[in-house]
């Protein structure tokens, strides 16, 4: 009996007994869309939120002036007017500072934007060239604020987007059309890319014009209202938050620490609590998961030892009729395997389907995780082969009557 | 008449072992059945005749003694070879006729043929011929469900005809069926045994043994008579 010929037979069993088959095969079906599911959901939640924070610039520190202190009034965070462009360049300049890469020197202030009949009220940005790899903001048309253009104080202005439909309508292309800007007008030469942010820094409504414009032309001040600073790795945001925290203490001639005019905020430190808050959640979708693999692994062993033990007799026929051991072992196998794999790819195919839902109705991407995929498939391919074959092969060791007999 | 002997059994001994408690089933029990011989083993319940008969069958072992079935010492074999002489020299017939459920008759039949790796066309062709020969030409394609008792009982002696075997060993063959239908079921045997098959059968009605040639009678493990049954005897003859 060739082993084409004992696949069809088991096949033919298979949909004898649609009920038996189909609650076998659905067993398996939840155990491997459950765990791929949940295993899905949990990337995808985790990916969602460092890519959120990602998008603000990962190793991404910020300096910013201290708050007033005068006559033990303590003011607002920011307050002060110490941090300088000069310091920005010193920074830059500095021989003892090694973990910095980039610097990005920055005033803001909001104030009203009119154009035309339209305006609005959003944040103004006086920033450098480098802003845009340090904030990872990409440009949709047109070009960013240039080296040249903050020297020779060009009048001129980047748009975010929101900004753009404020002033001009959705999809208009506003670029060398004139806006207005405390008191300047400026030409808007480029829009960025937008990041979807929203809330306290929604990255998509702001303006961006040459620090010496915001500083002198627009605000008339020479200090900055915050010092972002991009270190060479994740690994180095430390060194560099000292490094660049000890040269501005002795470079404004404080010798007392706590004294500072000054914080240094890490962009690493709200990631580490970020990625520490969904790792929990991961791990508690992964128990989850790992729990729903179980069960379904137990319904499969259930189901397989009930089908395979309650055909003992049909072993015990087959045995009088002359069949061999391997001959009986080998079909049980075939129709354990059958079953598994059928139920497998279907549970694949649903897992996958559910986690797109799940992805859609979350709005977080879509990720679908390989080694969760291959661990479902395999934990319950093993156990549906192995509680299909082992009861099979108890059976077929019986004399044939013992088998025959067995109620 | 033709004397070799098929089945050739010395001091079969069989016993059962529940926990300490043994049960002593069959006990030193030595016979010969020659070819074409028509043979009912009858006893009460209890009496071994089924140990005996499942034993005859390869389907269970002695637990000492010898057993030659058609020259092949049966209780030295090892499990594959034991499922090739079922295969090949035993037609076991059983009281519930052990039919695959869901299953036509047809592929019943066939089962064996497909042990024993005949190929397709000889398969069918013989399956259809033997359920021909029980007299269910019309009924090929039916299932088990759909076939009455004695019908499934003529797919189950189709069955056991199809290697040609070189003994027919019944257990009850027509325990579970109305007594019109026992009939022809017998009547079957007896055609199967003018045709040349060995036939061995066991059952506890008077009437049902009587079709039989040679009776055994077994009781508490041991046989306790062997007679030849003179009426059937003298049928063969009257009808030669």
């Amino acid at each position: 009996m060739d082993l084409l010929e004992l696949f069809f037979e088991s096949l033919g069993t298979l949909t004898l007994n649609k009920t038996r088959t189909g609650l076998a095969v659905l067993g398996i079906v939840i155990g491997i869309g459950s765990v791929i599911a949940l295993v899905s959901l949990g990337q995808a939640t985790q990916q969602s939120i460092q890519s959120r924070i990602e998008s603000l610039g990962s190793n991404l520190l910020t300096i910013q002036p201290g708050s007033t202190n005068q006559g033990g009034v303590r003011g607002a965070q920011g307050g002060r007017t110490t941090l300088t462009y000069d310091d920005a360049k010193a920074i830059q300049t500095s021989s003892s500072i090694t973990t910095v890469s980039k610097i990005s020197p920055e005033f803001s202030r909001r104030t009203q934007v009119t154009t035309g009949g339209s305006n609005t009220n959003t944040q103004i940005i006086g920033s450098t060239p480098v802003y845009l790899e340090v904030h990872k903001v990409t440009m949709s048309a047109g070009n960013f604020i240039t080296a040249r253009d903050v020297e020779t104080m060009a009048k001129v202005a980047v748009l975010g987007p929101q900004v753009v439909t404020d002033l001009f309508g959705e999809g208009t292309d506003p670029i060398g059309k004139q806006i207005r800007a405390g008191g300047q007008s400026l030409r808007v030469i480029g829009v960025t890319e937008s990041k979807g942010g929203s809330g306290f820094m929604n990255q998509d409504d702001m303006i961006f014009v040459p620090l010496t414009i915001a500083q002198k032309q627009l605000f008339g001040v020479n200090y900055l209202s915050s010092i972002a600073l991009e270190a060479k790795s994740a690994e180095v945001m430390t060194n560099a938050q000292n490094e660049v925290g000890y040269f501005l203490l002795s470079r404004h001639k404080l010798n007392d620490p706590t004294q500072a005019d000054f914080s240094i905020m890490s962009q690493q430190d709200i990631l580490n609590t970020a990625t520490s808050t969904t790792g929990t959640f991961t791990t508690l979708l992964s128990g989850i998961a790992a729990i729903s693999l179980l069960v379904g692994g137990i319904g499969i062993m259930n189901i397989m030892l009930v089908t395979v033990t309650e055909r003992t007799r049909e072993i015990g026929l087959r045995k009088a009729l002359g069949a061999k051991k391997k001959i009986i072992v080998t079909q049980f196998l075939l129709e354990s395997i059958i079953l598994t794999f059928t139920g497998g790819i279907i549970g694949v195919i649903l897992g996958i389907i559910s986690s797109y839902f799940i992805s859609r109705l979350t709005s977080s991407p879509f990720v679908i995780s390989l080694p969760s995929i291959l661990l479902a498939f395999v934990v319950s391919a093993g156990i549906g082969i192995v509680f299909g074959w082992y009861p099979a092969q108890k059976a077929s060791n019986l004399q044939p009557i013992e088998a025959l007999r067995y109620e | 008449m033709n004397t070799k002997p098929i089945i050739h059994t010395k001091h079969l001994t069989k016993i059962y072992k529940t926990g300490v408690v043994e049960t002593v089933a069959l006990s030193d029990v030595s016979f010969q059945i020659n070819k074409g011989e028509f043979v009912a083993i009858m006893g009460p319940s209890g009496s071994g005749k089924s140990t005996l008969m499942h034993i005859l069958g390869a389907l269970d072992l002695p637990t000492s003694g010898e057993y030659l079935l058609d020259g092949e010492l049966v209780s030295k074999l090892t499990d594959e070879e034991l499922a090739d002489i079922r295969n090949r020299k035993i037609g076991f017939i059983f009281q519930a006729y052990n039919l695959l459920p869901r299953t036509t008759a047809m592929q019943n039949v066939m089962l064996p043929m497909r042990y024993a790796g005949v190929p397709k066309e000889v398969r069918q062709g013989k399956a259809k011929k033997f359920l021909e020969l029980v007299g269910l030409g019309n009924r090929l394609e039916h299932t088990s469900n759909q076939l009455s008792g004695g019908q499934q009982q003529r797919v189950a002696i189709a069955r056991a005809l199809v290697m040609d075997p070189a003994i027919l060993l019944a257990d009850e063959p027509t325990g579970n069926i109305a007594s019109a239908q026992a009939d022809e079921i017998m009547g079957l045997f007896q055609k199967l045994n003018d045709d040349g098959h060995t036939v061995v059968m066991i059952t506890h009605e008077q009437d049902i043994a009587s079709h039989a040639k040679r009776i055994i009678h077994v009781k508490d493990g041991v046989i306790i008579e062997d007679t030849a049954n003179h009426k059937q005897n003298i049928n063969t003859l009257s009808k030669k």
